[in-house]
């Protein structure tokens, strides 16, 4: 470990090695950061099986300073959505991505999450949390194997070493803005959404009745 | 059917002439009865028949005759097998009486029904939706309601199969999402219910203090669905006194995946492997229920190694679900994570065998209609002889020992959430939750299945019905499975798994039937209705998380509030099968 953060391209004295590190901000802090990474304790579905049986005695994911679950979104940095997103529940899904502090990730793991999985076609199913928040990391399968949701924290791992932080949202001028939350309707609505929505919805009125007229006009 | 029950039947349809009439459609069971009448016939059943347990409610839609149908299962606690009834309505003004009066347990199956199909329960004490939310648009099981990814009535579709592209179902909606919204809906006047009607069946009112005491309020609280003592999305909402808990409901729904929908889509293979999803700890006792009741349609019986190996697969599933549900409570008891570790070090264990044999951990797809999927690979029978001969029962042990005399759980468990072998009964709770209130009833006794006359094992039961009692009856429930998988292993003969030629199109004879095994965590049933096509006309789930919670409001009223998490952990609920 101090080798990889020890490696800025400076020349370190001999006469200082070991006692001396010389290094970017940037290494040192996504370091810290990718090195304690706390999810949210947050099962969904069958995938927050896997998602236990990783944290427990076999996989341990402690082992890459992952093991303190927050059960509160205040306290996390990752929240790993393990499990069939529906629309009942993601207004509380959106509402629990705004309470994550930055820097907040956002890791979807398995098939359902990703992008609906085997239930995609459910009238009660959103086709994957993306479309509501943003995710960094995908995880495919179904369930994703315990290795398999240990590789998808990996690769958020390397995901943050990339970052910079004259870079990251999280440090710009412009205050980030929260998610609307979806209302529960008829069926799910993005409040950004309303105008489209409503256009629709007159659209299909429209046609119905002109469909409806028809017939009429025929018996006529 | 026994005896008895054709008694019962034959004196039935004399004491209620017209009323009662033999369901005479082909492949169909029971009796049909009319709507006005139910519930003087069901009460007279219960009272004089003995057929005190009504396990599943739930509605089917008959699109072409125009009529809706409500099929109840009742059953005798003392064992046998089921009594069905059923209940017709018109599909336009669904209505019939509500059997909460007479069967208490019926209340959550009630409420889905109308959630799902539209039918008006009259006499229901609190009905409202249950799985989607207050406001949503159309009853979305009734077979004309059509999903905003709607393609084809039934699988396998068109244009995937057989000269199919890939597409995706996003691109053909106006919004790129999953939705829908009904002609004319301008979204700006939109009022969302929230939970004001949730709110108003719990009542909150000030107490004055008296003689100077302190006055008190009482508060609803919230618990879940995010909350890491619900197991998952589950969602209670408590009023308190104090601390005291004077009402409870529970709210559920966050995880409805439209299993049924779906399955009523799917050809009938094809939903094999979503049954391994219902209850995700125990996938392998999923998939039996659902082999039994399209067996059972199809007139085939599994070679004898086949059963062998549903037997071994089915009861170390329930092992592993056991040991998880005690690691569990003892997480909710505040033993946080430690007798955790130690469960799931063994369950990793049955899961390798799983892994083995059907190629994943958790959702092993296993099962066949007339067999199972694959033998046991090589060295794997080795592995669960050494397992169940040797490790398992000493690790069981162990956990005995570490827990069963811990002061916290004592103290906590004993007394506290009881539940009465009547209220048990009344409120239609099953496995363990029921055993531990002293009934002894368990499927594979009182109504068996498969193999399970072949072994020699005792039911489980426990008489206080608290909550130590329902952490007991797991441990004594694994060491029966340990005995029973002893003789399984024993006596498994050589053999073919598979009845005939596997198949991918199954032919089922028009019909119904409900396949029902003892599992992990109580009656799972299924209600199967073929009309011959490749797609099952009616697949129900008779699901027994969902409907143990019924009770739970009775077992939590007068206890503390902490005592809810310990009280919903002590009942062991799977999420996935609460919402299916
Ligand atoms: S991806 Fe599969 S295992 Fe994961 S939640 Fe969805 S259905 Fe369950």
């Amino acid at each position: 470990m101090s080798e990889e953060l020890n490696t800025p391209g400076y020349e370190i004295p001999p006469e200082m090695q070991g006692q001396v590190a010389i290094t970017t901000l940037d290494k040192i802090y996504n370091w810290g950061r990718r090195s304690s990474l706390w999810p949210l304790m947050f099962g969904l579905a069958c995938c927050g099986i896997e998602m236990i049986c990783t944290a427990a005695s076999r996989f341990d994911f402690a082992r890459f300073g992952m093991e303190v679950m927050r059960p509160s979104p205040r306290q996390s940095d990752v929240m790993i959505v393990s499990g069939t997103v529906t629309k009942k529940m993601i207004p509380q899904i959106v509402r629990l991505y705004n309470q994550m502090p930055e820097p907040k990730y956002v890791v979807a793991m398995g098939a359902c999450a990703s992008g609906g999985g085997p239930f995609k076609e459910g009238y009660n199913v959103v086709s994957g949390v993306d479309k509501y928040i943003p995710v960094d990391v995908y995880i495919p399968g179904c369930p994703p194997t315990p290795q398999a949701l240990l590789n998808g924290l990996i690769a958020l791992q390397k995901k943050i070493d990339k970052q910079s932080i004259k870079e990251v949202r999280w440090y710009q001028k412009e205050p980030i803005e929260a998610i609307p939350i979806p209302v529960l309707g008829p069926d799910i609505m993005d409040p950004r959404e309303y105008a489209s929505i409503r256009e629709y919805a007159q659209g299909k009125l429209e046609s119905e009745s002109s469909s409806a007229a028809v017939p009429a006009e025929e018996a006529a | 059917m026994s005896e008895l029950t054709t008694i019962v039947e034959n004196t039935l349809e004399t004491r209620f002439p017209e009323v009662v009439v033999r369901d005479e459609r082909k492949g169909y069971e029971g009796f049909i009865i009319q709507a006005e009448k139910l519930v003087e016939v069901v009460t007279k059943l219960r009272d004089d028949f003995g057929y005190d347990y009504l396990s599943s409610v739930t509605g089917v839609d008959y699109l072409p005759e125009g009529k809706m149908e409500v099929v109840y299962h009742l059953y005798k606690s003392t064992g046998g097998s089921a009594l069905v009834l059923k209940a017709q309505t018109p599909r336009e003004v669904a209505s019939v009486p509500s059997l909460v009066p007479v069967y208490p347990g019926a209340e959550l199956q009630e409420r889905e029904a109308w959630d799902l199909y539209g039918i008006h329960f009259e006499g229901h004490p609190d009905l409202r939706r249950i799985l989607m939310w207050e406001g949503f648009h159309g009853h979305p099981m009734r077979k004309d309601w059509q999903e905003a990814y709607y393609e084809e009535d039934s699988k396998p579709y068109k244009s995937r199969w057989p000269d199919g592209e890939v597409w995706r179902s996003e691109d053909k909606n106006t919004f790129h999402k999953n939705v829908d919204y009904p002609a004319g809906f301008d979204p700006e006047t939109w009022v969302p219910d929230g939970d004001a009607s949730l709110y108003a069946g719990l009542g909150r009112v000030v107490k004055p203090g008296n003689g100077g005491g302190l006055g008190t309020e009482q508060v609803v609280v919230n618990m879940g669905p995010q909350h890491p003592s619900t197991h998952g999305v589950f969602r209670m909402v408590v009023t308190l006194d104090g601390e005291t808990i004077t009402a409870l409901k529970p709210v559920m729904g966050y995880l409805h995946r439209n299993h049924e929908k779906i399955g009523e889509r799917n050809t009938f293979l094809q939903n094999m492997p979503f049954t391994d999803r219902l209850d995700y700890l125990s996938s392998m006792s999923n998939n039996f229920g659902y082999a039994l009741a399209v067996e059972k349609l199809m007139g085939v019986k599994p070679p004898e190694r086949a059963e062998y190996l549903r037997v071994i697969m089915a009861e170390f599933t329930r092992i592993s679900n056991h040991i998880w549900a005690i690691g569990f409570l003892l997480n909710d008891l505040g033993a946080y994570f430690t007798p955790m570790l130690y469960a799931v070090e063994e369950r990793e264990l049955i899961l390798d065998i799983f892994e083995a044999v059907s190629g994943s951990r958790m959702m092993c797809n296993y099962f066949r209609f007339g067999g199972v999927a694959r033998d046991l690979p090589e060295g794997v029978y080795e592995k669960i002889r050494k397992l169940v001969y040797d490790r398992l029962p000493r690790k069981i042990d162990e956990l005995d020992l570490y827990l069963t005399n811990n002061e916290i759980l004592r103290s906590r468990g004993e007394g506290v959430g009881i539940l009465t072998p009547d209220q048990a009964i009344a409120y239609s709770a099953s496995g363990p939750l029921l055993r531990a209130s002293g009934v002894p009833y368990d499927i594979r006794r009182a109504d068996p299945y498969s193999i399970y006359e072949r072994f020699d094992f005792d039911v489980a039961v426990r008489y206080h019905g608290d909550i130590y009692d329902r952490y007991m009856i797991r441990l004594d429930e694994v060491r029966q499975s340990l005995r029973i998988l002893q003789q399984a292993v024993r006596d498994m003969p050589e053999g073919p798994i598979q009845e005939g030629k596997p198949q991918y199109q199954v032919r089922v004879p028009p019909g119904e039937a409900y396949g029902r095994v003892e599992g992990p965590k109580g009656e799972l049933g299924y209600y199967v209705i073929s009309n011959g096509k490749p797609n099952p006309w009616r697949y129900h789930v008779r699901a027994p998380s969902f409907v143990n919670l019924t009770p739970l409001e009775i077992m939590c009223v007068g206890n503390k509030v902490a005592d809810s998490v310990a009280i919903l952990g002590s009942i062991d609920i799977v999420l996935g099968e609460t919402d299916r």
